[in-house]
């Protein structure tokens, strides 16, 4: 599990670095899953020299076991909101109607686009479960 | 009396108290969204938040403090991101041939995110520095507090907005959906990643694995979009 977890870092490391150097308008844990997937990839090819870890399926196990409390990670920033709810008071309700009303559109533009363009490319709606 | 003083004086120095209080309210929180069946209403984030805002009030506790412990779940954002490549791989077959509609949607659920929260908020009369701050309400933290920045608004109003996007987006999506009768899990997730960012996506990997891959890679695509939409849309917009 640690070397699954140094492994996580050290891709959110090198893209914090790769953004920095290179100045990419992306932050670094984003370039790190894009690392993270070639390694992943790489795996296939060159087996004989990854670690146990990434092919034992630790690695998958410690990710999903991040990934399934995903929620608790925002819970920190969530109650920073809370503090600042001031900031939400002056300006009322309108900016909860433009939040809720606007994400009700653009939840709604994205799931019609995606079926649209599925349709559109023969796609047989994958994706049920 | 002052030997349980002297015990709290001890405990809200360290990390370990609200590190330690912030897991717990989590878990009661996960543990009642669990026992409702993820319904939609008991939003684990939502929860933790209202209980931790509420005991931070009651003890008279700074949020400075209080992040001393909570910093550590926090961190755990970055190498969470990058575990996302993890269901991103496992999918990788069915994410490849749904490349065109991904463009697609991220183009559009992208940008009527941002324009249709411009004009309605400009509607109602809020004004011009708190419009510039709401634009990249979708898209996720870090990056939209850099947007809102770098075009003369307040990274703190942001990191609300985001947020409350954030829970917003995870509690309706699922009632919403369920009424349009898509049950494409890829439409679904994908959509909920480009509008409510990762709060999004936790909601996306309670319903279906798929849906989460779906929804990150949408959280993803929208912290590249919104960053060069903002300032191309931002002065169309804004009267």
């Amino acid at each position: 599990m640690i070397v699954s977890l140094g492994l996580l870092l050290l891709c959110q490391l090198l893209g914090e670095v790769l953004a920095r150097a290179l100045s990419l308008p992306l932050p670094g844990p984003i370039i790190g899953m894009m690392l993270m997937l070639c390694l992943l990839l790489l795996r296939d090819k060159v087996a004989a020299i990854t670690p146990q870890e990434l092919r034992d399926g630790t690695l998958e196990t410690t990710s999903q076991s991040i990934l399934a409390h995903l929620s608790l990670l925002f819970v920190p920033a969530g109650v920073g909101v809370v503090q600042r709810l001031d900031l939400f008071i002056t300006h009322g309700a309108a900016l909860v109607v433009a939040l809720l009303l606007s994400t009700i559109l653009a939840l709604l533009a994205g799931l019609a686009t995606f079926r649209l363009i599925a349709r559109l490319t023969g796609d047989k709606a994958e994706g049920r479960e | 009396m002052s030997q349980d003083f002297a015990l709290w004086v001890y405990l809200s120095h360290t990390p370990l108290l609200w590190l330690t209080v912030t897991i717990c309210a989590y878990l009661i929180a996960d543990r009642a969204s669990l026992y409702l069946q993820r319904h939609p209403l008991a939003n684990p984030v939502l929860h933790s938040v209202w209980i931790l805002g509420l005991v931070l009030s009651l003890t008279q506790t700074p949020y400075r403090t209080y992040f001393e412990g909570a910093q550590f779940v926090h961190f755990m954002l970055g190498p969470a991101t990058v575990a996302l490549a993890v269901p991103l791989y496992a999918n990788r077959a069915i994410v490849m041939r749904a490349i065109p509609p991904m463009l697609g949607a991220l183009l559009v659920g992208g940008t009527v995110a941002l324009v249709s929260a411009v004009l309605i908020a400009q509607a109602l009369g809020v004004p011009k520095d708190v419009l510039i701050s709401l634009a990249p309400k979708s898209v996720t933290g870090a990056v939209g507090m850099a947007v809102a920045e770098s075009m003369g608004g307040d990274p703190a109003l942001t990191a609300v907005l985001v947020i409350s996007t954030g829970i917003i987006g995870a509690i309706i999506v699922t009632p919403l959906f369920n009424l349009t009768g898509v049950t494409d899990m890829r439409a679904r997730g994908f959509a909920a990643g480009v509008a409510a960012h990762g709060i999004g996506t936790a909601r996306a990997f309670q319903v279906s694995a798929l849906a989460g891959t779906f929804s990150g890679i949408g959280m993803g695509l929208n912290a590249i979009l919104t960053p060069i939409l903002a300032p191309l849309l931002l002065p169309l917009l804004l009267k």
